[in-house]
């Protein structure tokens, strides 16, 4: 891969069409983990009307800028 | 495979910076948010005594499933560094796309420049209309809505900014790097600008009008009883300050520590393509 133009042009290296699978599922879990730190057991809840996930995490969600009751 | 040596890369980095931030937040913040739940629980005391002397009934606090210890250190460790490892998985995956397709960035400038957008795009933007807030404050009849706005505000943010640089690559040929990125940054600010004056305040939801007037926020004014006299203080504003300006700096923590050590890790994979 020889397309340097001149020296700091970064060429393409990860095909989207071969990569998706990869990258999709890795984005789909990356925002499943968003959801349960910081909305489940708040505003909706996968698993019904417990507090669990709530309680455990309810420093980080604060502070991590998650609204809160 | 490169691309899963980079998202194995960037979940590890994103972890480690989770910890980082995590350490931060309980030297710095723990403190005070315990002054705000502190804050809280004295509230509702008066609260009890107040509504005793108007003969309503108090409502029970929420549940205690976790000691403040627990929450405080266990709680808090696992919830900032799985938020870190998700952000290092989302970050690598969006930095794998970006290789070679955002212009001449060096493969350490682009985790840089990533890092930045991601905190501003992510966190900051958010915050700027809906601010990081302390136990104490946030209704609990309104979370659906302050949620939604939250999450809805971030979506938009994170689509303005993916197609801000969309825009500055579509420029590039014109106007040349700098001046296409100069423009396309002004476009966010404007775009972004506009969403945050056309959402709503917090204060302003019509659960929260009802029961307490014009105000911006949910924090709590000052109790007063049946003559008009307050008997107990509105949330202190030192807390909120302090609180506030130590989640902003945990988020730079996070974001900073993850593209730091994200950067070299990929150049060294990706070391045979670029050479």
């Amino acid at each position: 891969m020889s397309v340097q133009t001149h020296d700091v042009a970064t060429p393409v290296v990860v095909s989207l069409p071969k990569a998706a699978l990869m990258l999709l599922s890795t984005a789909l879990l990356a925002l499943l983990a968003y959801y349960f730190i910081g909305v489940d057991e708040g505003m909706t809840s996968v698993f019904g009307k417990t507090m669990y996930v709530h309680e455990l995490l309810h420093d980080a969600r604060h502070f991590l800028g998650f609204p809160c009751h | 495979m490169i691309e899963r040596k980079l998202i194995v890369r960037g979940v590890l980095a994103g972890a480690f910076a989770g910890l980082l931030a995590f350490v931060f937040a309980r030297v710095l913040a723990e403190p005070w948010i315990q002054r705000a739940i502190d804050y809280e629980t004295a509230r509702n005391a008066a609260q009890a005594v107040l509504d005793r002397a108007s003969g309503t009934l108090a409502d029970s606090s929420g549940p205690d499933l976790f000691s403040r210890t627990v929450q405080a250190n266990v709680g808090l460790g696992i919830g900032m560094v799985a938020f870190g490892a998700a952000l290092g998985g989302i970050f690598a995956v969006t930095y794998a796309i970006c290789l070679g397709r955002v212009g001449d960035l060096r493969p350490r400038s682009l985790a840089l420049v990533l890092g930045l957008v991601g905190f501003l795009a992510v966190y900051f933007v958010p915050f700027l209309k809906y601010p990081a807030n302390p136990p104490a404050i946030g209704h609990e009849e309104t979370i659906q809505e302050r949620g939604g706005l939250y999450l809805t505000l971030t979506l938009i943010s994170v689509l303005l900014a993916i197609a801000a640089v969309w825009f500055g690559q579509q420029l590039k040929g014109r106007l040349g790097s700098w001046n296409a990125t100069l423009v396309a940054g002004l476009s966010f600010a404007v775009a972004i600008g506009v969403t945050l004056l056309v959402l709503p305040d917090v204060g302003e939801l019509a659960a929260n009008k009802a029961v307490y007037g014009h105000q911006s926020t949910e924090t709590p004014l000052p109790l007063r009883n049946a003559q008009g006299t307050i008997v107990f203080p509105g949330f202190p504003a030192d807390v909120l300050a302090a609180f506030r300006l130590y989640s902003v700096l945990a988020q730079a923590l996070l974001w900073g520590a993850l593209s730091v050590l994200f950067a070299p890790l990929a150049e060294k994979v990706l070391q045979p393509a670029t050479r």
